[in-house]
């Protein structure tokens, strides 16, 4: 018999750290004192910060308890569009813990660091092998960063050609980021309207492109899940115009050894190494967002950059075209290590047989609910698959109640509401780390979910069932922010 | 492959319910001149244990703590890291969660930040803290950008002081919106000086650190003064947020905004990153904020529970209008330095910030003794400022390949401090580490 993951058992409560704890404990081995006290000056000395007091078994309960509350890729199917939360080897945090990397200081000569400067290197050309780019930085943070970095190099690029163009196309399709980032750069953000088959259209793109447009932003595969087809005829437009194409990576669990963006006409993009690369999500990050361009543009990358001399691993500063900086370092290197081991441990094959194994998923995922939730395009997605509550909503459920019923079956909700372009949008990535038993059983799980719709619809306006808590009361807690205990 | 689980059997199974036959037909709504031709000319696949070896022996190859005695702080900073951080935090539920978009199901996360931004704002004195930044440097240049937004004026003054790549980020981010940075000099004493600001007219904030980038802690008190009477806020950056278990906090001295890099608090080093950015400021800011925000609030049954809110202002709803682009932050790292400062206590993280303070003061001290100049005569942290004789490049070379790196040489960065070394002291230096050192520079 089929049994889903979701079940009932003892959660633990635990109140917030400073409802704990008693004045005088310390969770922490103080070192030993070998100098005397020094005189201090008490006009600038304060009476330090109001901590809690806890003893080490106090932290260690506490966080163990916080833990079991969340739900995590390690435990379940975490199928959340665009986020490619995929299984993180555990051998890679052993390699970020290492003393020589962890304890590593990042200020001290370059012929000091020569393992870690190794592996920024090589993992810079190896991303630049699987995107069809020529040069790299691994320095932005994040994918958003790594999204300003490309647009900074971008208005860079017209700045040396002695030109200043004000806005910048952003299909409609776009991840939030791709225009924030844009309008911090200082461009306006043009939307571009995809067409009737979710894809854009080079016609489109043509008659809002002009001499004052500085580029266009791609997401390929788009947040549909769909492959822009006519990326390579858009880019001519754009080119034809001195614009410059930026290719956001966020999706490039698609396409590693079957598409290389840089031959399609990408000028710069953005990878996410905590997406595609499998370093862990951490909650929210720390992310890394290398940002990789053609030749064209490699003067203009963040600085330092890791250059080889005579063998040597070398940190250069001397590249006069440079944006400058975006991290006060070179990025989030514990982050860079784990992308390495995964491309390391996958090889050229393994890499490539990830991308088909995540698009078929996405596909037989697509296949097996069509009949009973709305697909808005019919075609064969990529890696990730968008359906909507069309079809609920005559029982009057909507796609937040799906979600949340669905946890009570013991999976974690897929992108909801986005992209925006499909009302309603229940975007799922199952990724190519799920085998085919669980992809059927999540299946069974959405069906029986849908038959609940019509059958038992308070079940799923109630849920979640399950839980530690209920639904949130989100309007109050924006309503009267309480940011801090 | 071990992490891919699909048999044959289960991919023909798969396709033939797609109704393909083969997986190369899933690609086939790409045109062919798209496709690859070649396969991925990378390195071929290795076994875990492969891994382990190279990987060993790259580690072995950096100079790391405690075989090498690092005198180098800078932004970086060695300090002791309970056991109990990073085996709480390699936990799977808190490493390989997402970004908590669904509450019911993240609770742990949430209310960790939610301590975590509690704690910060703590620490830094302030009202309500952020769910975390990238790191200190790009805290700061979000931060001038927020004060831009606040205030609507378009000019900020930055100390010279600041440490000098997070300048660098900050004229990074400002370049292309065309914002003017203003840099304030230093004195004498190495603080720096303020008065330029009274003649700033379209003045937004004005920025400095504390301790600064010489170890020196600046007088924030007359600098928010100072601020505040052009109608601009008081911006302080920090590099070492330990030094607020001994001085005064940024928000009793007036600071509007508060952001700095957290590594400190339980991070290792790891060649720079990831730390946290922590940024802080008054609550009447908070609608032009940076970054996610935990809030609290109740669930159907009148229970607390946390959500993330005020998402009004961020780039997933308000896109081209949101107060800042980012999106996944370095929201594990702030839990880590949660558990650091919960595992420390408002006891320990003052004795351990007093530790610091004495070990610095020895040092200096026997430096002094030893009649190496101190050049600034300001109260410091855990870092200082050394002025030695011409040509100490040749023994601080000789000292590296006795495994002491005897100090950060100030003159990449400030050409006018020629010989002037920024010596940093943590707790792991001890006693023996700190008098062999300035035995060997006396050498």
């Amino acid at each position: 018999m089929m049994e889903f993951p979701g079940a009932s058992g003892l959660i633990m409560n635990e109140p917030l750290l400073w409802e704990k704890g008693s004045a005088g404990r310390c969770g922490f081995s103080l070192p030993r004192r070998d100098v005397p006290f020094s005189p201090v000056d008490e006009a600038l000395t304060g009476a330090g910060p109001d901590f809690p007091d806890l003893s080490e078994g106090d932290v260690v309960r506490h966080y163990t308890r916080l833990s079991q509350w969340n739900f995590c890729v390690d435990s379940g199917l975490y199928p959340l569009g665009s986020c490619t939360m995929k299984y993180s080897p555990k051998i890679s945090e052993k390699q970020v813990g290492r003393r020589g990397f962890a304890s590593s200081h990042p200020m001290i000569p370059a012929l000091l660091s020569q393992g870690i400067l190794r592996i920024m290197y090589e993992l810079e050309r190896t991303l630049c092998e699987i995107t069809g780019m020529d040069a790299a930085s691994l320095q932005p943070a994040a994918g958003a960063q790594g999204e300003l970095a490309g647009m900074l190099i971008i208005h860079a690029f017209h700045r040396s050609n002695g030109e200043k163009r004000t806005k910048i196309l952003v299909p409609d399709t776009a991840h939030g980021t791709n225009p924030a980032s844009a309008a911090l750069c200082g461009y306006i953000p043009v939307p571009v309207p995809s067409g009737v088959n979710g894809i854009l259209s080079p016609d489109a793109v043509a008659s809002l492109m002009d001499e004052d447009t500085a580029g266009i932003m791609i997401t390929n595969p788009n947040t549909l899940g769909l492959f822009e087809n006519n990326v390579a005829a858009i880019a001519g437009i754009i080119h034809a115009r001195g614009g410059l194409v930026y290719g956001d990576g966020a999706n490039m669990n698609a396409l590693m050894g079957i598409v290389k963006p840089g031959e399609v006409g990408v000028d710069v993009m953005h990878l996410n190494l905590h997406k595609t690369f499998a370093a862990p999500h951490g909650g929210g990050g720390p992310g890394s967002g290398p940002v990789c361009v053609k030749k064209h543009l490699a003067d203009f990358l963040p600085v330092p950059r890791i250059v080889m001399e005579g063998g040597k691993y070398l940190l250069s500063e001397n590249f006069p075209g440079t944006i400058g900086k975006v991290h006060a370092f070179h990025g989030n290197v514990g982050v860079m290590i784990k992308a390495y081991c995964y491309i390391r441990l996958m090889g050229p094959e393994g890499l490539k047989r990830a991308s088909e194994i995540a698009v078929l998923n996405a596909n037989y995922v697509k296949e097996m609910l069509k009949n009973v939730y709305h697909l808005p395009y019919e075609q064969i997605c990529m890696h990730e698959c968008v359906l909507s509550d069309k079809n609920q909503n005559e029982y009057k459920i909507s796609t937040l109640d799906i979600v949340k019923r669905l946890m009570d079956y013991g999976y974690h909700p897929p992108t909801v509401y986005f992209p925006l372009v499909v009302p309603g949008a229940i975007m799922i990535e199952p990724t190519e780390t799920e085998s085919k038993e669980e992809l059927d059983l999540f299946i069974t799980a959405m069906k029986s979910i849908a038959r609940e719709a019509k059958e038992a619809p308070y079940i799923l306006r109630e849920a979640p069932h399950r839980t530690k808590v209920k639904r949130l009361d989100e309007t109050r807690a924006a309503r009267r922010p309480c940011l801090a205990g | 492959m071990r992490f891919i689980p699909h048999t044959d059997d289960d991919i023909t199974s798969m396709l033939a319910a797609i109704g393909l036959a083969s997986l190369d037909d899933l690609f086939s709504s790409i045109p062919a001149e798209c496709r690859s031709r070649e396969p991925l000319n990378i390195s071929e696949a290795v076994t875990e244990w492969e891994l382990n070896d190279f990987m060993e022996k790259l580690s072995a190859s950096m100079a790391s703590t405690p075989e090498y005695k690092i005198f180098v702080g800078a932004g970086s900073y060695d300090h002791f890291i309970p056991e109990t951080v990073p085996f709480l935090l390699g936990r799977s539920e808190f490493v390989t969660s997402y970004t908590p978009y669904q509450p019911e199901l993240s609770q742990g996360t949430l209310q960790a930040i939610y301590e975590y931004q509690t704690l910060t704002a703590r620490l830094l004195g302030m009202e309500i803290a952020n769910a975390s930044m990238y790191d200190g440097a790009s805290a700061l240049a979000e931060a001038l950008l927020m004060a831009i937004r606040v205030t609507g004026k378009k000019q900020a003054a930055i100390s010279t002081l600041i440490h000098p790549h997070y300048r660098r980020v900050v004229r990074t981010y400002f370049e292309p919106a065309g914002y003017e940075l203003i840099e304030l000099p230093y004195l004498e004493n190495g603080t720096t000086d303020i008065s330029p600001v009274s003649k700033i007219d379209d003045l937004a904030a004005v920025a400095v650190q504390s301790p600064n980038f010489f170890g020196c802690i600046e007088q924030l008190a007359g600098a928010a003064k100072a601020a505040h009477d052009r109608q601009a806020l008081l911006v302080v950056s920090f590099t070492e947020p330990l030094a607020y278990g001994l001085y005064k906090s940024p928000g009793s001295q007036g600071a509007d905004i508060a952001c700095g890099e957290g590594q400190s608090l339980g991070i290792p080093r790891s060649f720079g990153g990831p730390g946290v950015g922590m940024f802080a400021s008054k609550m009447d800011y908070v609608r032009q904020m940076p970054g996610r925000l935990v809030g609290k609030t109740i669930d159907a049954k009148d229970r607390r529970g946390f959500v993330l809110t005020l998402a009004t202002r961020e780039q997933h709803i308000r896109r081209g209008k949101a107060t800042s682009n980012i999106c996944t932050n370095n929201s594990l790292c702030a839990v880590a330095a949660s558990m650091y400062m919960a595992s420390l206590g408002a006891g320990g993280f003052r004795d351990l910030a007093r530790l610091n303070y004495d070990k610095a003061e020895y040092l200096k001290n026997l430096f002094k003794t030893a009649r190496f100049k101190v050049p600034f005569s300001s109260l410091t942290f855990n870092e200082f400022v050394v002025e030695f004789p011409p040509n100490f490049e040749v023994i601080h070379r000789r000292l590296m390949e006795q495994k002491i790196i005897a100090g950060l040489p100030l003159e990449t960065y400030y050409p006018e401090l020629a010989n002037h070394y920024l010596i940093c002291v943590t707790e792991t230096i001890t006693r023996d580490d700190m008098d062999t050192l300035v035995r060997e520079v006396k050498s």
